[in-house]
């Protein structure tokens, strides 16, 4: 099945029957969830409504570590098996691992100055944040930096792979030192502490933030895909006219 | 300023960032296959390779 996918025609063809579902199961179930969130769940006793922003909040902090894992696992494919597939994959997923770090800091950011009284604090969870978003940046500058796909894929592999170290950290930063952000409340060893009145939306919202996340990776690899047909086409066209003119 | 505005500016930044990303996706999506479609029209297909 991988190996099939791992083709790049027979990928176009699957993908492109699965990319309107996924899109359009990510539109409904968005739909839902902001429904759930704005008209069912109810307020903190803490929070009041505030805790709103937890449903935006923390599924763009999940995506933004599963779209660095989907980078490190492509990074391996392109350096161990150089399959250009897992090249592409790598490249389709950082601009949108890195718009959801965005979103994950500008919403904690907005979440903490009602919360907290403050926008940012240099504790060790927000901070390992900004620097996932810097090593998301960087990779961006290191794809656009090296022209010759190839060579940018084995070098933003090495990148991505070093820089995997701090998905662990952003991860139990809140175990290992004390921070003014709060510990984990769903994945946690114990169950999670939420009440069922607010982990279905923010669940909801969190599928919903996936699917629209998978159709545009999906979306993403089809159109690098074609704009390496069109480099590949442009480059024989070039030494065709440079055949003719020798 | 009331918890309302960092609400409501929390869900208009994030529908923006995405909107952004669709946005780029399409467009970009879109250059590709017209610049593919000019290459074919040109008689630049996968075929002149092996020509």
């Amino acid at each position: 099945m991988i190996r099939e996918l791992a083709n790049p025609t027979r990928f176009m063809s699957l993908s492109g029957t699965l990319l309107p579902w996924v899109a359009g199961l990510a539109v409904l179930l968005s739909g839902i969830g902001l429904y759930l969130v704005w008209f069912v769940a109810p307020a903190d006793y803490q929070q009041g409504e505030t805790v709103k922003i937890m449903y935006i909040h923390v599924p763009a902090a999940w995506l933004s570590l599963f779209f660095y894992m989907i980078m490190a696992s492509s990074a391996l494919g392109s350096l161990v098996w150089r399959h250009p597939l897992a090249d592409v994959s790598q490249k389709a997923a950082a601009p949108i691992g890195a718009a959801f770090t965005l979103i994950c800091l500008i919403t904690g950011s907005l979440w903490g100055k009602p919360m907290w009284g403050t926008y940012w604090q240099w504790d060790a969870r927000l901070t390992s944040m900004l620097v996932m978003l810097l090593i998301y940046l960087g990779i961006l500058a290191l794809w656009r930096a090296i022209e010759e796909p190839n060579r940018a894929a084995r070098a933003v592999s090495i990148l991505t792979l070093v820089g995997a170290v701090n998905v662990p950290i952003v991860k139990f930063s809140v175990d290992w030192w004390n921070t003014l952000h709060q510990p984990a409340s769903v994945f946690r060893l114990g169950g999670p502490t939420i009440h069922s009145s607010m982990l279905v939306p923010l669940l909801v919202m969190a599928l919903a933030f996936t699917l629209m996340g998978v159709a545009l990776h999906l979306s993403g690899i089809r159109t690098e895909i074609l704009r390496r047909r069109v480099r590949t086409l442009n480059l024989l066209e070039a030494e065709r006219l440079d055949a003719r003119a020798a | 300023m009331t918890h309302t505005f960092f609400i409501v500016f929390s869900y208009v930044l994030t529908a923006l960032v995405i909107a952004g990303l669709i946005l780029r996706a399409v467009i970009d999506h879109r250059a590709q296959v017209r610049a593919l479609a000019e290459l074919e029209a040109r008689g630049i297909g996968r075929r002149s390779r092996r020509g």
